[in-house]
């Protein structure tokens, strides 16, 4: 009996209390939340990447106050009228107010080590990072923009893929950004992908695995089903590490990963490695 | 034994009756066969009713139905001189998505289609429809195989999703995927597609990227089946079950009606009544009708033009809000 009333105990220890303290979502290990704010969210335990939002990517990759917002005004309208407990308009207002952002990506050119770029950036806080028509036509008008002003597209995934609540219309925008990365690939403007946890679906079927280059933060999960549809699918235990940026990069679907504390000087160096030969 | 679904009981019913009669008079009495007569327009009357009001949930199911015509039955139907082209030259043939040459009236062709099985054996071995990456490759191989050899592309849709596996995540599924929507904006010659059963999300978009989109009467096209979308809203707070199924469908908007309202689609073609599994060679018709107007059309064309104007067709795909653009 006192087995038992052990176990219970050790259980009630093991409870994460709010605030100071936070659990890694990768290696399951308790962390002290200042440690890892002065890590750049970075888990010391295992180097998992934590998620950021959008304000926070762009002062890690882009020069200071360079970045400059394009295509603001551009937000879901609900072609649907798709209403689950909530309508999908009410949703869409709650997370917006929740994230501080008006959609789950922002889009517009900032500067990597003096290189101007066209770049969207997502934020899973704004439903989880899911892409509607809003996001997709962000994109569209970012790879037009390199496009038109010869400047190399950075895209930063995080997104749990299409957006359901705009059904169809969040299913063609896949095929609508792919379409435009074609034309950037026509065009030979270099198109730099980076993927942060997590990354999945519609989006990793469509642009963030379009990119000539593809980098992905440590550990991140990125795939194109979720593990859970997966594990129901086949009704085996997944193997380990499954879907992490490790496991990407075993498989040749990445070319490589990234520390944050890297990833600005890692970007300027390949995007001075593709700029046009000097003749 | 003709497969019925629940809401077609009333039908099934009738219909066995008529059967039972039908075995009784054996052609003899004419009390009998007048009759089975009046059932039969009965029945009819009936059915017709049934499937003038069907919900996006039957509908699915319709899509759905085992006897449904799948791609090869079309194929068989429709076209001459059919080659089946194999693998993928990478990894692996996928028989989950089919395709080759074949010709269509006048105009030679390269079709292909997602497959499903008929019978528990064939249908594990067409892995119920849902490719592998390599179904996706074999399929963009083909495609550029006819972009060089200047042949039309038709493509049928007809699957639940492309496979959620290990081996198709270890594989890239994603990516395998994304370059075909990439690949397929900017082919060089007239491209087809019909969804002739589900339309499930990116694995169906896969082989989708049009000049031309139809959709069978009864068939679906969906971000998301209504199950994982009844699951993801309602899971949380307990059981699901059809009735959230339905109410997913409802929601999701997902009939051909829906897409042509909204101008994703292009036009629906009619099924017989019943569904296209009452009636497959009618349903094959109604097909190769649509496909010889729009190779008709769409062969005229010139090539850089196709890719542009499909570029202009994808670019109105939206659903956002934004004042004019500066």
């Amino acid at each position: 009996m006192t087995w038992f009333k052990k176990t219970k105990q050790e259980l009630k220890k093991v409870k994460i209390p709010e605030g100071s303290w936070i659990k890694c979502e990768s290696c399951k290990e308790i962390v002290y939340r200042k440690e890892i704010e002065r890590n750049l969210k970075v888990c010391p335990k295992c180097n998992y990447h934590f998620r950021i939002d959008a304000r926070e990517r762009i002062e890690l990759l882009f020069d200071a106050g360079s970045f400059e917002e394009t295509d603001s005004q551009i937000v879901s309208a609900d072609p649907l009228n798709f209403r689950d407990s909530l309508a999908y308009s009410e949703r869409l207002e709650m997370n917006a107010s929740k994230s501080g952002l008006p959609e789950a990506a922002l889009a517009g050119t900032a500067l990597v080590g003096g290189i101007k770029v066209s770049t969207v950036i997502m934020d899973f806080a704004f439903m989880g990072g899911s892409m509607g028509s809003a996001v997709g036509e962000k994109l569209v008008r970012a790879v037009e923009r390199s496009i038109e002003e010869k400047v190399p597209l950075v895209t930063v995934s995080s997104s749990g893929g299409a957006r359901m609540q705009e059904g169809i219309f969040s299913l063609m925008q896949m095929a609508r950004v792919s379409a435009a990365i074609g034309r950037l690939k026509g065009n030979s403007i270099p198109y730099l992908s980076i993927l942060a946890d997590p990354t999945f679906g519609g989006v990793t079927a469509s642009f963030a695995m379009l990119g000539d280059v593809i980098i992905a933060e440590p550990r991140s999960l990125i795939g194109f089903a979720g593990p859970r549809v997966i594990e129901q699918t086949i009704k085996q235990q997944l193997p380990e590490n499954f879907q992490r940026s490790e496991f990407l990069l075993d498989h040749g679907l990445i070319d490589v990963i990234v520390h944050r504390r890297d990833i600005k000087s890692v970007i300027s160096k390949l995007l001075a490695h593709l700029a046009p030969p000097v003749l | 034994m003709r497969y019925y679904l629940e809401f077609e009981r009333p039908v099934q019913e009738l219909e066995a009756r008529i059967e039972d009669l039908k075995r009784l008079s054996n052609g003899g009495n004419l009390k009998i066969s007048a009759e089975i007569k009046r059932l039969e327009k009965k029945a009819k009357e009936l059915h017709s009713e049934i499937f003038s009001s069907l919900s996006p949930w039957q509908k699915t199911l319709l899509a759905r139905h085992p006897e449904r015509p799948y791609t090869m039955d079309y194929i068989n139907m429709i076209t001459a001189d059919f080659i089946e082209l194999h693998g993928d030259r990478r990894f692996a043939d996928d028989p989950s998505l089919v395709g080759g040459f074949a010709r269509i009236g006048r105009f030679p062709v390269l079709i292909l289609g997602h497959q499903k099985g008929r019978g528990v054996k064939e249908r594990i071995s067409r892995n119920f429809g849902q490719p592998n990456p390599e179904g996706y490759r074999k399929a963009l191989r083909l495609m550029k195989l006819a972009e060089r050899f200047r042949k039309p592309v038709i493509t049928f849709i007809d699957t639940p999703g492309a496979f959620p596996g290990v081996g198709a995540e270890e594989r890239g599924q994603a990516e395998a995927i994304a370059t075909n929507l990439m690949e397929m904006s900017s082919l060089r010659v007239p491209v087809i597609s019909v969804v002739i059963g589900e339309g499930g999300s990116g694995g169906a978009l896969a082989i989708g990227v049009a000049d031309r989109l139809f959709m069978l009467e009864h068939a679906v096209y969906s971000v998301i089946s209504p199950e994982g979308c009844a699951a993801i809203l309602w899971k949380k707070e307990g059981e699901i079950g059809t009735k959230e199924f339905a109410q997913a469908a409802q929601a999701l908007r997902l009939t051909a009606e829906d897409m042509l309202a909204w101008k994703i689609i292009d036009g629906v073609i009619p099924e017989p009544l019943g569904g296209a599994n009452r009636d497959p060679e009618t349903a094959a018709k109604n097909i190769e009708a649509r496909l010889l107007a729009a190779l008709e059309e769409l062969s005229a064309k010139p090539a850089g033009k196709l890719a542009e104007e499909r570029y202009k067709r994808l670019k109105k795909l939206g659903g956002f809000n934004s004042p004019k653009p500066a």
